[in-house]
């Protein structure tokens, strides 16, 4: 699969991108996002969630690991996976049902259960650019 | 009934802790179990819990048997009967955290919960997370009576509720993004001083200066009383990258003790705000924040030149915990409300 490398200024540039992509992404499909602290994963998936057309304030899933919403053309199941500990734990939660379930998983340090993440998974690396505001997305 | 009193045993399983507790008559604590607070792996050979809810299953049997036993041993202290005992059959309902919070963590309280009384033939009382936090406060507080405004911040929450009843409130405000506590952990990561943030944080920032670092204050739109901090996060890491960019040493404490003073500013400011134009004269504090010493003693000194009355529970009522859900379920079944063994876990459940 081609990699492409998409050069976000501000904000604004993350809407336009997360809206897109959460109006044409597929139910069933799981977009892995990288990125270190404060690169903007969560503010992403705000995005990405509104152009799934759910309708509920998207925060942050750290404390609860996953958080369902099911008020977009398909349930959105955002996870944040930062304090598994152990991957047996993804077990546990049943991350299959919903990986492998009938709607999007966006899942936040993705790469920290790299080998959970299905091979048909869209993968968004966030780094920081210049300026403060600047991110790249490098989309697999 | 013990002593002519409404006796709940109360589960709550919501997220990292498993709790059990009885209570009589919503204020009074017999037993409040938290797993992480006694050594069941040395006393019983279970789990410490962590995230995953097999570790509930493996604790919750011993959480509720260790708040029968505690719950016997205190009565035997009371009444000097040494062998007293508090047992099912004292117990006249049973409550349970349904929400929110993680859905397989709920489920064991939830299934329990439901054992205990279809096998006991007991009332079964669900339970909203956050109204339980609010009710600590009944618990520390035996003259407290609604109505309040209530200020509810930890490590998943951060809300403005209006409570005008025991069971009626209105959510104001909520974060938008990231939790108080939340904001509080990631700082903490950035900054390498370990988890959990909340506590550490404080103690550190009594050592620097908190006008050290000018963080944006979020207070989002006019009257708005929601909340952002992950702004504040992002600010945060911006500063340290810069800073070590251009070769300057950071100062860890000046750091922590301006990111305080930020989220706590536009926290205090919101909260009394609420009460003053909803026209309440107590203000109530609870979930895990509600133990930083800096938001006491700033909470304090707003309501004080107000004339507000400020409540806080003790800290092992601010964690999560069992008796606080025990108290909230008693006040639900005075108002008739009683579930059935139909009630499920709602992972977003809304208050």
């Amino acid at each position: 699969m081609g990699t492409s490398i998409i050069k976000i200024k501000n904000e604004h540039e993350t809407e336009a991108f997360g809206r897109k992509l959460g109006a044409s992404v597929k139910a069933g499909t799981v977009i892995a996002l990288i990125g270190d602290l404060g690169t903007g994963k969560t503010t992403l998936t705000k995005y990405i969630a509104a152009g799934l057309g759910v309708t509920e304030q998207i925060t942050s899933p750290t404390f609860t690991i996953i958080k369902e919403y099911r008020t977009g053309r398909c349930p959105l199941f955002h996870f944040d996976v930062y304090r598994i500990g152990d991957i047996d734990e993804m077990y546990e939660l049943g991350y299959e049902e919903y990986f492998f379930g009938d709607g999007v998983c966006i899942v936040e340090w993705a790469d920290l259960i790299e080998e959970l993440i299905p091979e048909d998974a869209l993968t968004i690396r966030i780094t920081r650019g210049e300026g403060e505001e600047e991110r790249i997305y490098e989309v697999t | 009934m013990i002593d002519g009193k409404f006796a709940i045993l109360a589960i709550e399983s919501s997220c990292d802790e498993t709790a059990a507790a009885v209570v009589l008559d919503g204020r009074q604590v017999l037993s409040n179990i938290i797993s992480s607070q006694i050594d069941i792996h040395k006393q019983y050979g279970g789990v410490v819990p962590e995230i995953a809810s097999r570790h509930h299953l493996d604790n919750i049997n011993h959480v509720v048997q260790r708040a029968f036993d505690e719950a016997g041993e205190k009565r035997a202290a009371e009444t000097g009967v040494p062998d007293a005992r508090v047992t099912m059959e004292d117990i006249d309902a049973i409550a349970v955290t349904y929400g929110p919070g993680l859905v397989g963590a709920l489920l064991i309280g939830l299934a329990t919960a439901k054992a205990y009384a279809l096998a006991c033939g007991k009332p079964l009382i669900g339970v909203h997370h956050i109204q339980g936090h609010i009710c600590a406060n009944f618990i520390e507080h035996k003259e407290l009576e609604p109505p309040f405004m209530a200020l509810v911040v930890s490590g998943g929450h951060t809300n403005i509720v209006e409570v005008t009843d025991y069971n009626e409130c209105h959510v104001l405000g909520g974060t938008r993004d990231d939790a108080a506590g939340e904001a509080y952990d990631k700082v903490a990561r950035v900054l390498g001083l370990g988890y959990p943030g909340g506590p550490l944080i404080d103690k550190i920032a009594r050592k620097g200066n908190p006008e050290a670092v000018e963080f944006k204050r979020v207070f989002l739109e006019k009257d708005s009383m929601d909340f952002s901090f992950s702004g504040i996060k992002t600010g945060v890491l911006n500063y340290v990258n810069s800073e070590q960019q251009a070769g300057r040493e950071i100062s860890v404490p000046d750091i922590a003790a301006s990111f305080q003073q930020a989220v706590l500013d536009v926290i205090v400011a919101k909260t009394v705000q609420a009460a003053v134009k909803m026209k309440k004269d107590k203000i109530v504090m609870a979930g895990g924040v509600s133990a930083n010493s800096k938001l006491r003693e700033m909470m304090a000194a707003e309501c004080a030149k107000r004339g507000i009355k400020l409540y806080h529970p003790s800290p092992i009522l601010c964690t999560d915990n069992a008796a606080m859900i025990g108290c909230a379920a008693y006040y639900k079944y005075k108002a008739g409300e009683v579930d059935d063994l139909t009630l499920d876990a709602i992972p977003s459940l809304p208050l």
